[in-house]
């Protein structure tokens, strides 16, 4: 009976949306709450929400304190604006490897095998050693970020072009190669450092790591996850048009073109400004729209949702692995999507050459 | 006068795939464009559907000039079938065929129940009801082609472009689309490869060659066996068939002796 329900549900062909949603937000909520009582100092999950529920106005004052000082300021000050940072930056990547996607109409696109995160790290290491960036004030690290990742979306995406097609070949070798380019000119740009301070900071922010999370991190990430989420949903039946090809997606009434170029801003800006506050976390813009897409088909109208979804809860639970496997020593969690994601990357490689 | 092109020109970088076409389709009928590999059909078809803008020349749709129309107005009028089929990513058959609504939808507009229905009555017609719920990705060549037939079918418009739609299908389904596009009873431009496919279905053909048009006319005006060599370099016989009333071409083929046949020029 129970098995029914859930084919009935998680059902391919007719997916329940209203449900699966309600699920994963559910699931998306509890993985929230019991990532900020682990850590090397657990924290109860009972005391988790006692604190959190003493802190909303109205019902706050109801709660009776029966935690300690210290249990407070790890809940309020350190874990859950982690937490909530990873929830922001896990669906911001899952979107832009929805987005790059379509953008290449290719599975394996992802911001990381494709350079990007490499390109936005040069710019960003560039702005943050050398100050060249320092005139934007508080975003400079942001807009550097989303520079260097526009500058190599679009030459990604030139290069890989073939007769107007994008040739997976060219994309990946493009990816590797510009990939690696960046990688050089952050190497430069770090030995170049003309201080010891800003090297330390911008080696351990490189190293992906949702480590040192503040809530002021969190404000313009969202903002821009909102705002590009709100475009993608609006432009859904373009974007699933674009996946038939760019003749097909011209021919039934899109600005191939223009819609192109937003992608291209869309998954920049998103990049940009989720690079720079959590470093290179990689291969979930290429896991979590893999997985959604066995769930609820290719539908962008459902994928970017789950997508979203699946992909803040990821990184959630790779971040709490990355702060307890090796406790009290912090692990980039960088390394941890890398090993989970790339062994996937190779399988889905395989499985594209044998079709 | 639905569609009418006048001296077209369209270059691959120096290579000028399309030289000065001039054509016109009238309200109602089937037109083919038929020519060698390479003669620049495809490239006149995408260049009335914008996959490729013209260098010189003007087309005029419906008394209207076809690029100044917005892509989605365009949509609305013309519907395409292209060459391009293969959808590397998951998706169901009515999946597929409910993207040939887009061009009806504004944003945020979700697909109605009437747009359901135009869904599954294109599935009918092209019997593939049964498939509504199969993987788009696992289906074959010939299945494939009925599905972006059902999908144009769903688009609505009366006017259809189509680029080789029976390529590499069998003979059971080239008649099958080909009867069923003649059904619909739209204005049709196709290009066409098999030459008795446009004998038996179109009311006028253009020939091209190294991009110009060198013929235009009815079947039994064009398909003549001195302008088939002219064209093809291929010996054949014309007869008119008693049971279709149509052209139908037997090819000579140099091993069976066919230089030597009498009706050859």
């Amino acid at each position: 009976m129970r098995a029914f329900v859930l084919r009935k549900i998680f059902n391919r062909a007719n997916p329940d949306m209203r449900v699966i949603i309600f699920v994963l937000t559910a699931v998306a909520a509890v993985s929230m709450l019991f990532g900020v009582g682990l850590g090397p100092v657990k924290v109860a999950p009972v005391t988790v929400a006692k604190i959190l529920m003493s802190r909303v106005p109205m019902i706050g004052g109801a709660i009776q304190q029966t935690w300690t000082q210290l249990d407070q300021n790890i809940v309020l000050g350190l874990r859950l604006p982690r937490v909530c940072l990873g929830m922001v930056v896990g669906a911001s990547l899952a979107v832009i490897g929805v987005t790059m996607q379509a953008l290449v109409r290719n599975h394996l696109a992802d911001p990381f095998i494709l350079g990007v995160s490499s390109g936005a790290a040069a710019i960003a290491t560039l702005g943050m050693l050398f100050g060249v960036f320092a005139f934007l004030g508080e975003y400079s690290l942001s807009i550097s970020a989303f520079i260097g990742a526009a500058v190599t979306i679009i030459f990604v995406y030139t290069i890989s072009r073939v007769h107007g097609r994008i040739n997976i070949t060219q994309l990946l070798l493009s990816g590797v190669a510009i990939s690696m380019i960046m990688d050089g000119v952050t190497r430069i740009i770090t030995l170049s450092a003309p201080n010891a301070l800003g090297l330390h900071n911008a080696t351990f922010w490189m190293s992906g790591s949702l480590a040192g999370a503040k809530w002021g991190y969190l404000t313009l990430p969202l903002i821009v996850l909102l705002i590009c989420m709100t475009v993608l949903m609006i432009n859904y039946r373009g974007l699933n048009l674009l996946l038939l090809g760019e003749e097909s997606a011209g021919a039934l009434g899109v600005d191939v073109r223009f819609l192109q170029k937003a992608l291209v801003l869309v998954a920049s800006l998103m990049a940009g400004v989720t690079i720079a506050v959590s470093g290179s976390i990689g291969f979930v813009g290429l896991m979590v729209p893999h997985f959604t897409r066995l769930l609820v088909g290719g539908d962008h109208r459902k994928v970017l949702p789950i997508s979203a979804l699946l992909g803040g809860v990821l990184v959630v639970w790779v971040d709490v692995a990355a702060r307890m496997l090796l406790a009290p020593e912090e692990m980039p969690v960088g390394i941890l999507t890398a090993i989970i994601g790339g062994p996937l990357f190779i399988f889905l490689l395989k499985r594209k050459s044998k079709e | 006068m639905r569609l009418q092109i006048e001296n077209m020109t369209f270059s691959y970088g120096d290579r000028k795939a399309i030289d000065d076409i001039c054509l016109n389709v009238k309200e109602g009928e089937f037109v083919g464009l038929i020519g060698p590999n390479g003669s620049g059909k495809s490239t006149v078809l995408k260049n009335l559907y914008r996959a490729l803008s013209p260098d010189k020349g003007t087309v005029t749709f419906d008394g209207e000039n076809l690029f100044a129309l917005s892509h989605k107005k365009a949509a609305l009028k013309l519907g395409v079938v292209g060459q391009e089929n293969d959808v590397p990513f998951d998706f169901l058959v009515e999946e597929i065929v409910a993207m040939g609504r887009s061009p009806h939808k504004k944003f945020f507009d979700f697909d109605t129940e009437q747009d359901k229905n135009i869904v599954r009555h294109a599935l009918e017609h092209l019997g593939m009801e049964a498939m509504a719920k199969r993987n788009y990705l696992h289906l074959s060549g010939g299945e494939k082609q009925r599905v972006i037939i059902a999908r144009v079918v769903a688009q609505e418009t009366d006017f259809l472009l189509l680029d080789e739609p029976t390529n590499h299908l069998d003979i059971s389904y080239q008649l099958q689309i080909f009867d069923f596009v003649k059904r619909l009873g739209v204005t049709v431009l196709s290009a066409i490869h098999d030459l008795n496919m446009a004998a038996l279905y179109c009311d006028r053909i253009y020939v091209l060659k190294d991009g110009k048009v060198i013929l235009r006319g009815t079947p039994e005006e064009v398909l003549t066996p001195r302008n088939i060599f002219d064209v093809y370099g291929v010996r054949s016989d014309i007869s008119v068939h008693p049971a279709t009333g149509k052209v139908a071409i037997t090819y000579l083929p140099e091993a069976l002796g066919g230089a030597k046949h009498s009706t050859t020029p």
